[in-house]
């Protein structure tokens, strides 16, 4: 925490030159840069400006955009909807069809099926991010116009229209690795003693792999998605962008073309302690899924 | 057999050579898929080194006004962009862009994360605690924001893209380097060379870091694909390399608003590019791991 704090601290304040003289514009005189200066707190010594600094994120007060002087704190909580609902429902949909794909494929392991799969995801691997949106936006929207091509309605019945195409898109571009690890995870599973132990006591490998392998895959799956919840703020700052979404990733890639930097720094300092958060979540859910392991 | 009487005669290193390395080695070269994708990534390795000498489109920089959106043909196998020039050109004169970010970007991450590792699992006590310290602070902090703004700090530029992904890039490396300094610092062979006179860094680089280098090997494959992929997305979104360096992801944002032109060329023509090389470099990468590891020695 303290270390978020202080290497955010470092880089965007000895590194970034003077952000007054930036911010002040090229016209500006001497007196001006100082008011500016003194206005950010900028006059202040560097130990006094990582106070200042530490007491915002405590308060969440990270005062105000310098691009659209806007209150950041209000920025953040505007954008967390149109985010979450961007990234929540595919998030979910790609886990529980991956997971089922991933048991599917270790059940046939070695077969045609299982290494098309494979061969499969890593080629969905190997086309840029990119490429997917670029595509999709044209074939879909654009050139069979079965969605709008972009745009939001800030209201919750007429944001559906919108969201079609970008659940799609995300859906697919989670697809390949999503697959690849879960299904190496199960294949973990699928080699231990318990599994040949179950089958000798004369269960059907359907009931091996629905009853005893995907619980105890279920302990790395857990930790896996749980780390990756992050992605559900930052995973669609492509897709924010091309899709005109008022979102937290748009705002984070605007505020970096318009060299906004309250705006920069708090995303970081946000998005770290929630990362952080989600780290200490998948600590303690494990204890609640294996009941072997305690807390140090 | 043949294998044995060579270790009986050659003296001690070259015989623990022969057991790893050209144990790996002969794997890799008995799985087809494996080879294969070497051959590709060696051609890439040509075309790029082709672009950076000049030997291939070498004034690819200029285009013609006249001769702009040229549909495909013999001459321009993927037509010509916005400012006449020859799309094809622009992606080879990309190949050497993301070959370079690749290879500097995940080598300076190479170095950092086994000279931190090493010193960390070695030495232990409080330089590990500053080095844990550090790589957990920069792992919480998303790459996303990191890299963009360690670019924005730095500027554009190819230079400065190479830096802000290698200094980003080393946790995981300098994690599993730690893991292992730990296991082997108390070995027999570690306190024999101690016993023969070898100091601290004698014994980290000479010692024991020949026993870890195929974990350096893996996470180099893993991150030369991944430095290539966020290169495209930062070029892509203006955070990267400048505009008039020929980049994949330069040439994917100009194809944005050309689709509905229409034309294809910077799509088609950025896209084989990068999925030919991804692709072998992800087969290889897998390969490699099953080469290396020894569990799975005796299949």
């Amino acid at each position: 925490m303290f270390g978020i704090t202080l290497i955010t601290f470092i880089l965007f304040n000895m590194l970034m030159g003077d952000p007054a003289v930036r911010f002040a514009g090229r016209h500006a005189t001497q007196a001006q840069v100082e008011s500016i200066r003194s206005e950010l707190g900028l006059d202040r010594s560097l130990p006094e400006q990582y106070i200042f600094y530490v007491k915002q994120i405590v308060t969440f007060d990270f005062g105000r955009s310098w691009a659209t002087k806007q209150k950041i704190s209000t920025m953040i909580s505007e954008g967390i909807g149109p985010t979450l609902s961007v990234t929540a429902p595919p998030f979910a949909m790609s886990i529980v069809f991956c997971i089922g794909l991933a048991l599917f494929t270790s059940y046939f392991r070695g077969t045609v099926f299982d290494h098309g799969v494979v061969v499969t995801c890593l080629a969905l691997l190997s086309v840029s991010s990119l490429v997917y949106i670029i595509l999709l936006q044209y074939f879909l929207a654009y050139h069979l116009g079965a969605f709008p091509i972009s745009g939001w309605d800030p209201s919750w019945i007429g944001r559906w229209e919108y969201l079609f195409l970008p659940w799609i898109i995300l859906f697919v571009l989670t697809l390949g690795s999503n697959i690849l690890v879960y299904r190496s995870v199960v294949l973990d599973e699928t080699f231990q003693d318990y599994v040949r132990t179950a089958r000798a006591k004369g269960l059907s490998s359907q009931k091996v792999f629905a009853k005893h392998v995907l619980k105890n895959a279920m302990i790395p799956i857990i930790t896996i998605i749980v780390i990756e919840m992050p992605f559900l703020i930052t995973g669609t700052f492509l897709i924010e962008t091309f899709f005109s979404i008022p979102g937290l990733g748009g705002m984070i890639i605007k505020g970096l073309n318009e060299s906004d930097f309250p705006v920069i720094k708090a995303m970081t300092v946000v998005i770290s302690i929630a990362y952080m958060f989600f780290n200490i979540l998948s600590d303690i859910l494990y204890t609640v899924v294996d009941p072997r392991i305690k807390l140090g | 057999m043949a294998t044995i009487a060579t270790t009986t005669q050659v003296p001690t290193k070259k015989a623990q050579r022969n057991s790893l390395w050209w144990d790996a080695f002969r794997r890799l070269k008995r799985n087809k898929i494996a080879m294969v994708s070497l051959a590709v990534i060696i051609v890439y390795v040509g075309i790029a080194l082709g672009a950076w000498t000049g030997l291939l489109y070498p004034g690819v920089g200029i285009g013609d006004p006249n001769y702009q959106y040229q549909e495909f043909s013999s001459q321009h196998p993927f037509g010509t962009d916005v400012l006449g020039r020859d799309v094809l050109g622009r992606a080879v004169h990309g190949t050497a862009t993301a070959l370079s970010v690749g290879l500097i970007a995940s080598g300076i991450s190479l170095l950092i994360g086994i000279v931190l590792g090493a010193m960390a699992g070695y030495f232990g006590g409080k330089v590990d605690a500053l080095i844990v310290w550090l790589y957990t602070t920069i792992d919480s902090i998303p790459y996303i924001l990191l890299i963009p703004s360690l670019t924005f700090v730095l500027g554009r530029g190819l230079i400065n893209v190479y830096i802000a992904l290698g200094v980003t890039s080393w946790v995981t490396l300098c994690r599993l380097i730690r893991g292992e300094f730990i296991k082997h610092k108390n070995r027999d062979y570690v306190m024999a060379a101690e016993v023969l006179g070898a100091g601290h860094t004698r014994k980290m680089f000479r010692h024991i870091l020949p026993n870890v280098t195929h974990l350096a090997f893996v996470q180099f494959g893993l991150g030369f694909v991944s430095a290539i992929k966020i290169e495209v997305i930062l070029s892509y979104l203006g955070l990267g390399v400048d505009p008039r360096t020929p980049s994949w992801g330069i040439m994917l944002d100009d194809s944005k608003l050309e689709l509905a032109r229409p034309f294809w060329g910077n799509l088609t023509a950025a896209t084989i590019f990068m999925f030919g090389l991804i692709l072998s470099f992800n087969l290889f990468n897998e390969a490699l791991r099953d080469a290396l590891d020894p569990k799975l020695k005796n299949r």
